[in-house]
């Protein structure tokens, strides 16, 4: 990484104290070798460091305006029923100084239960699901809570290398409420034989920040005859503290 | 994951991992306004377009690029601004583009204003945007400003301690018809400068 400045103050004045960095190991590197569409997609040049001012400390604030009428539940597509085993995956969106994000989109897409997108370029001769589209979006209410209903996404395979298999895997998009927290990641399932030979869940460098990828079987979201639970919380970058800042945490 | 965060100052949560957007973001992100960071009709609309190119020089035809950006008084509709949030009727300040097979990505919108950078110097009218993709774990945060803002470009504190290719590469070309152009190449020969922010 690159200075092009010696260090300012983040913001533009008291009160508006910048997102605190991730810690190292947490994201992938952009040239992750055992991931072979990175060869020709990662920047090799270093990158500049961008203080946060005024454009970065906002953003968007989409919530649940953004959401269409079921578009919380997966299973339902074309009037009928999708095939697989129906899952609720709730948890919250929080900071990195543990408070909520509240009324925030939450984009969510997948492939089937046999592991099946539904898009022209997947070529992976499994079943469509005429009932399954494999997208969503949710929104968190007040508290930072979200939750939708799908059914759990089968693995599939892959080109990258020799019988190369993606674990199951729902990809989820947010906002946040500043460009700084802009994320995009996947949500993976417990206890998967495939994540040794994953190159995309093994780019990220700390075993620690890998776990937090894994969803967790949640039996008190569990619905009796009706579906497995599970929970995912999503962290984004908190703010620096600062001694302007005040109030009460709201959590 | 502790779902009670401790108090402030006690050590802060780790953060959840970027992966990939993968080939198949198309199923969810598009948005039919997504382009409109100014919505059809409003008066100053202009017109940025782009594209998405490889190290070889291929377009990326599965990526999507977003635009964050000030409105044309250099405000933003958000609390998190100490000016106050500012509202502009028909201006989200937000679009998104997913590319298409040639690697384009469009925006319809209107020329943010001049920004104070908190330190006494003032930023130029800029767009703040991010390039997620298959291949791409992490999203990519780059710059564009202005082509006919030499002066604010020049005091700009970020563009102003680039190199001059560099700034070069942030900057816009205008278009005889009177549209933006905004190339984006993830690698090689004039590879775009991209930030960690």
């Amino acid at each position: 990484m690159t200075d092009v400045e010696p260090r300012t103050p983040a913001g533009p004045g008291p009160g508006s104290a910048g997102y605190r960095p991730d810690d190292p190991g947490t994201h992938p590197s952009l040239s992750f070798a055992g991931y072979r569409s990175t060869a020709r997609r990662h920047p090799t040049r270093p990158r500049h460091r961008l203080p946060q001012r005024l454009t970065e400390i906002t953003g968007p604030l989409f919530g649940a305006e953004r959401v269409g009428p079921g578009e919380d539940d997966l299973t339902h597509h074309h009037g009928g029923e999708a095939t697989g085993q129906r899952i609720v995956v709730h948890g919250r969106l929080l900071d990195s100084g543990g408070r909520a994000v509240p009324n925030a989109l939450l984009e969510v897409w997948q492939a089937n239960a046999a592991g099946r997108y539904r898009h022209l370029r997947d070529q992976w001769p499994a079943p469509l699901d005429p009932h399954f589209a494999g997208r969503g979006r949710t929104a968190t209410d007040t508290e930072g809570r979200y939750r939708f209903t799908t059914i759990k996404p089968g693995a599939y395979p892959w080109k990258n290398h020799h019988n190369a298999w993606r674990p199951a895997h729902i990809h989820v998009s947010v906002f946040g409420r500043a460009f700084t927290q802009r994320l995009v990641t996947q949500l993976y399932f417990p206890d998967d034989p495939l994540f040794f030979q994953d190159p995309i869940f093994n780019s990220v460098p700390d075993g620690k920040a890998r776990a937090r990828l894994i969803c967790r079987y949640d039996h008190g979201a569990t619905t009796d005859h009706w579906a497995l639970g599970f929970r995912f919380d999503i962290v984004l970058r908190g703010r620096d503290q600062t001694p302007f800042e005040s109030g009460p945490d709201d959590e | 994951m502790s779902e009670a965060a401790g108090p402030r100052g006690r050590v802060p949560l780790g953060t959840t991992p970027s992966q990939t957007v993968g080939p198949f973001l198309s199923i969810v992100l598009p948005w039919s306004d997504g382009p409109d960071i100014a919505a059809p009709g409003i008066p100053g609309r202009t017109t940025i377009t782009g594209r998405l190119m490889d190290g070889a020089g291929e377009p990326v035809p599965d990526g999507v690029v977003e635009v964050w950006q000030a409105d044309p008084d250099g405000r933003f509709d958000h609390p998190d601004d100490p000016r106050g949030a500012q509202v502009r009727a028909g201006f989200r300040g937000f679009g998104r583009s997913a590319t298409d097979e040639d690697g384009t990505f469009v925006f319809h919108t209107l020329k943010p204003g001049a920004l104070p950078a908190g330190d006494g110097r003032t930023e130029a009218p800029h767009l703040d945007l991010s390039v997620l993709a298959r291949g791409l774990l992490h999203r990519l945060v780059t710059r564009m400003y202005f082509p006919d803002e030499e002066v604010a470009n020049a005091a700009d504190p970020v563009l102003s301690g680039l190199d001059p290719d560099d700034r070069r590469l942030l900057t816009a070309t205008a278009r005889p018809d009177g549209t933006l152009r905004f190339d984006i190449r993830l690698q090689g020969a004039n590879e775009t400068p991209f930030f960690e922010v």
